[in-house]
């Protein structure tokens, strides 16, 4: 049953061909039944495949299949094939679940758009590639699955590319993108170059892992970094993460699926896939972790000063990412995965919560505008809690559970990098109930005028049931996903089953149960802080209180500010300067000058015809006198 | 080499000398009588003389029947077709010689003759090339055949290979005469007014 | 028997050099023609010279034929002249410059 993986691509690529052909004719809602359809079919076969990889023994659960030979060039042999393992089944698990889910709510929630069919071919061309991206088992077709999902996330986030902002959003994201993607292709040269093969398990020497004496400590660094350079890009970290909060102008269920559970996600998946050559540097572990640890705190903060919905839970994805990647770089890759799965559940069923309640209120994203919500959306009311608890890490939600054993593996390492884990704990907790306030709790302000002069909303009506089902799911999962990996040895099931792909670099935090109840209790306790200090500020009537809201948070630390100082500006007088002197000074003046010497010479040359027939025998003399001096010379010096 | 072969043949008697200064003495001023006449019926003869100089020297040089094919071609009938041509058209009237109206023409053709001359006479004077194999083709003196009562002499040798060695030559050069002569009868005929006169009706038929 | 050739080579020299410098400098087309001819002359001499010094009658031959295209040369070219003189009444050669670029 292993083997039918490949379905697993198939399913979706079908689903996209058979909506790029007829898809404007199968037309609202049944093109988005056919696209459903075809992700959740794909997800069944990840459960079928999950049972048969179950069914082998522990040791044994690496499969490889290579299906065809996709180019084999001077000894660069590059198959087309999937590494089913505990960990790629995972991520297929929970990336062709959440996709699925999030299909069936945008039947609902693109209702009525002009372009309905197009956004589920994007859709599916991203699972797709995102399902590429997991499976493959070589770096090459990882590479090519990790362009996909950028491709599409461009696609999606520009999705109404009529309106300037989303047109330029959906750049910016793929120009940061492809920034990371430039160090992935070094990162596989030197790779290349050192092992002599793509391949992670197979291939001549076992592939990559089976050639690990190859990668020296210097190299392994580079690589490393190079990798996370990648994985900043696409998973928005410190300093490639300006492009996540631009791309919610994006559709909301695009933010939840790529922006939330699966794209972003991807880099963190890649340090994974690669843990042995993690693991050789320690070097590279710790810029990792504090990369990590940084970027979790400086996005907590921006988060705690925005007025959109989705911005703040954009910042708080790169907060939790950030935790993700603490977490890698302490080698607690299961925690790492752990978090991942959970995040994928609570950030989703938020994002989509936000989504009904942004439809609810006719497309009104501002904050400052909602309130009361409680009263008129009981089911978005409920599960959107649900997932608010799960984030700021109350127990017993599966956020407490794994951010939990994200911090603990933190402080057994990095003492430093764990306390500012725990200070960016308090302030999830803070900017999360702050939303829920705004939002849910206090009195209604959609019925005024906006403070930009808005007319009053009408009142906020629950969404239909294809919107409502996927979020009580997420919620369902989002609520008991801790049990998963819950820390009493008895029930260790997540870290035993992706033992065997860390086998060799798990560390054992080494912390006794004493320690780990202090640090639980800790972490608790900045929950709690985080919620009673933003109670306390937020209760009231008054939402305004820019002292709360600086300048400097609303405005990304003046990040992009800053890139646009130091890089943009100078682009552009570069381009600036290039067209408007290189190009028609230089170039174009080199061209006309060459012209020009063609007319030039022409027109010296054209007093040679003067008509004259004694003027050309006077030539044909001359060419005589030279023929016989030649001889002469000839004759004289040989 | 030159030199040596120069130097073989250097049999020379007074009477050769003689001959050969006067035949040059001829044959310069000819040319320069040519070059210099404004007149062009007295450049006609002149240039007759220098046909008559060279075929002297032909004779000198034991090329008796060339002189003589020189003297019926050259002098006989080329001079005679210019002189035709020049009464026929009425230009014996003379040419301004002094003046010359294209800019740097006669200083340049000065200096490249005199290059020219300069490097064929060094040439001759200094090198040592090989000129080339003796008697090729044939001696110039001998029996055309074996057979020792056959013709001899230049006449007979000059004919036994125009019609061996290079009888495809004579017969093109042959071909070249007759075109030559057709393509001038085609070039010197008078305009043909009669036949225009003819067009001219039916083109009026037409349009009727 | 009789000169040294070069007296008759240098000589042939000076009659072609003369000859060009006519061509070149002469403005009336029928006179230009008979500078050819006289380059023609020296050329003849030339060979016969080198027929004589190395007792090859293929020298004499040659100039047989050049002799034969040297009239037919003549022939035409007066041909044309007479042709071009109907249309523009003027031998000068420098008159002729329809081709001036």
């Amino acid at each position: 049953m292993v083997h039918l993986a490949y379905l697993m691509l198939l399913l979706p690529l079908a689903g996209f061909a058979v909506l790029v052909v007829g898809g404007r004719r199968l037309g609202d809602p049944l093109a988005g039944w056919v696209g459903t359809a075809a992700v959740g079919g794909s997800f069944v076969i990840a459960c079928i495949v999950f049972a048969g990889l179950i069914q082998l023994p522990a040791d044994h659960r690496v499969v490889v299949h290579q299906y065809f030979t996709w180019f084999d060039a001077s000894g660069l042999h590059v198959p087309v094939g999937t590494l089913v393992d505990p960990l790629s089944m995972t991520m297929c698990l929970f990336v062709t679940g959440v996709s699925a889910l999030i299909h069936l709510y945008s039947i609902g929630y693109m209702k009525k758009d002009r372009d309905y069919s197009k956004f589920f071919i994007y859709l599916n061309l991203f699972v797709f590639s995102m399902v590429l991206l997991v499976l493959a088992d070589n770096l090459l077709l990882t590479f090519v699955g990790w362009e996909g999902v950028g491709v599409c996330s461009y696609f999606l986030v520009a999705f109404w590319f009529e309106r300037e902002s989303a047109a330029s959003a959906g750049k910016k994201a793929f120009i940061y993108n492809r920034i990371g993607d430039a160090g992935f292709l070094i990162a596989i040269f030197l790779i290349f170059e050192k092992t002599g093969t793509v391949q992670y398990e197979s291939g001549p020497g076992g592939g990559i892992f089976g050639m690990l004496s190859h990668l020296g400590g210097g190299t392994a660094t580079a690589v490393v970094l190079l990798l996370f350079l990648a994985a900043t890009g696409k998973s928005a970290q410190i300093p490639l993460f300006n492009w996540l909060p631009d791309a919610m102008e994006g559709p909301t269920p695009v933010s939840a699926l790529i922006h939330a559970a699966t794209m972003v996600t991807a880099g963190v998946y890649l340090l994974c896939r690669i843990n042995p050559v993690v693991h050789q540097t320690a070097l590279g572990m710790e810029f990792i972790a504090t990369i990590g640890a940084v970027t979790a705190f400086v996005a907590a903060t921006i988060a705690c000063a925005q007025q959109d919905i989705k911005k703040v839970l954009a910042f708080s994805t790169v907060s939790q990412i950030g935790y993700m990647m603490l977490a890698v770089g302490s080698g607690a890759y299961v925690a790492a995965i752990f978090l991942m799965v959970c995040h994928a559940f609570f950030k989703g069923l938020l994002f989509l919560g936000a989504g009904s309640v942004i439809h609810g209120l006719e497309d009104e994203q501002d904050l400052k505008r909602m309130g009361a919500l409680r009263r008129y959306m009981r089911w978005t009311t409920v599960t959107f809690t649900i997932g608010y608890l799960a984030i700021a890490g109350i127990p017993p939600l599966s956020g407490f559970w794994s951010k939990g054993d994200v911090l603990d593996n933190a402080f057994a390492h990095y003492k430093p990098l764990w306390a500012i884990g725990v200070i960016t704990a308090v302030l999830t907790a803070y900017y999360m109930s702050r939303l829920e306030i705004l939002a849910f709790g206090g009195e209604p302000r959609f019925d005024q005028v906006g403070p930009e002069g808005q007319p009053a909303l009408p009142e906020p009506h629950e969404s239909p049931w294809v919107i409502r089902a996927p979020l009580v799911i997420l919620a369902f999962l989002a609520f008991f996903g801790g049990v998963l990996n819950l820390p009493w040895v008895h029930t260790h099931d997540l870290e035993s089953w992706l033992a065997p792909v860390f086998s060799g670099t798990l560390y054992n935090n080494g912390l006794g149960d004493d320690a780990l109840w202090a640090l639980a209790v800790t972490d608790i306790a900045a929950a709690l802080i985080g919620v009673i200090i933003a109670y306390n500020l937020w209760r009231g009537a008054q939402v305004d209180k820019p002292a709360l809201e600086p300048a400097f948070l609303q405005r990304v630390w003046y990040w992009d500010d800053f890139y646009d100082l130091v890089i943009g500006r100078p682009s552009q007088r570069v381009a600036t300067f290039c067209a408007w002197v290189v190009d028609p000074r230089i170039i174009d003046g080199a061209v006309n000058g060459a012209a020009h010497l063609v007319k030039v010479t022409g027109t010296a040359a054209r007093r040679l015809q003067t008509g004259y027939a004694r003027n050309y025998a006077l030539g044909i003399a001359a060419g005589l006198a030279l023929l016989v001096a030649f001889m002469l010379s000839r004759t004289w010096w040989g | 080499m030159l030199h040596a072969l120069l130097l073989a043949s250097s049999s020379a008697t007074l009477p050769d000398v003689i001959v050969f200064a006067a035949a040059a003495v001829v044959i310069l001023m000819g040319a320069i009588g040519v070059v210099t006449s404004a007149n062009p019926v007295h450049a006609a003869l002149s240039l007759v003389m220098t046909l008559f100089g060279v075929a002297v020297l032909f004779i000198e040089q034991e090329a008796d029947f060339l002189a003589a094919v020189q003297i019926i071609v050259y002098a006989g009938a080329i001079v005679v077709l210019f002189l035709f041509v020049i009464m026929f058209l009425g230009v014996d009237r003379g040419e301004d010689v002094t003046t010359e109206p294209l800019v740097g023409q006669r200083p340049l053709a000065y200096v490249f003759a005199a290059i020219t001359l300069g490097s064929l006479i060094a040439m001759g004077v200094t090198a040592h090339w090989v000129t080339g194999a003796h008697q090729v083709v044939g001696p110039i003196q001998g029996h055309v055949t074996k057979n020792p009562s056959s013709p001899s002499g230049e006449p007979a040798q000059l004919g036994k290979q125009l019609f061996t060695t290079y009888l495809f030559a004579f017969e093109a050069t042959a071909a070249l005469l007759v075109i030559a002569v057709v393509g001038a009868v085609v070039l010197a005929r008078r305009p043909p007014t009669v036949h225009a006169e003819q067009e001219d009706e039916t083109q009026s038929e037409l349009r009727a | 028997m009789s000169l040294s050739g070069a007296w008759y080579l240098g000589l042939a020299a000076i009659v072609f050099t003369i000859g060009a410098v006519g061509l070149l400098v002469r403005r009336n087309v029928l006179i230009m023609f008979m500078c050819i001819e006289l380059m023609l002359n020296a050329a003849n001499l030339t060979f016969v010279t080198f027929s004589r010094m190395l007792n090859d009658i293929g020298g004499q031959a040659l100039v047989f034929f050049v002799l034969v295209v040297a009239a037919a040369e003549v022939v035409v070219g007066l041909g044309i002249v007479v042709t071009n003189y109907r249309r523009r009444a003027t031998t000068m050669a420098d008159d002729l410059d329809s081709l001036k670029g």
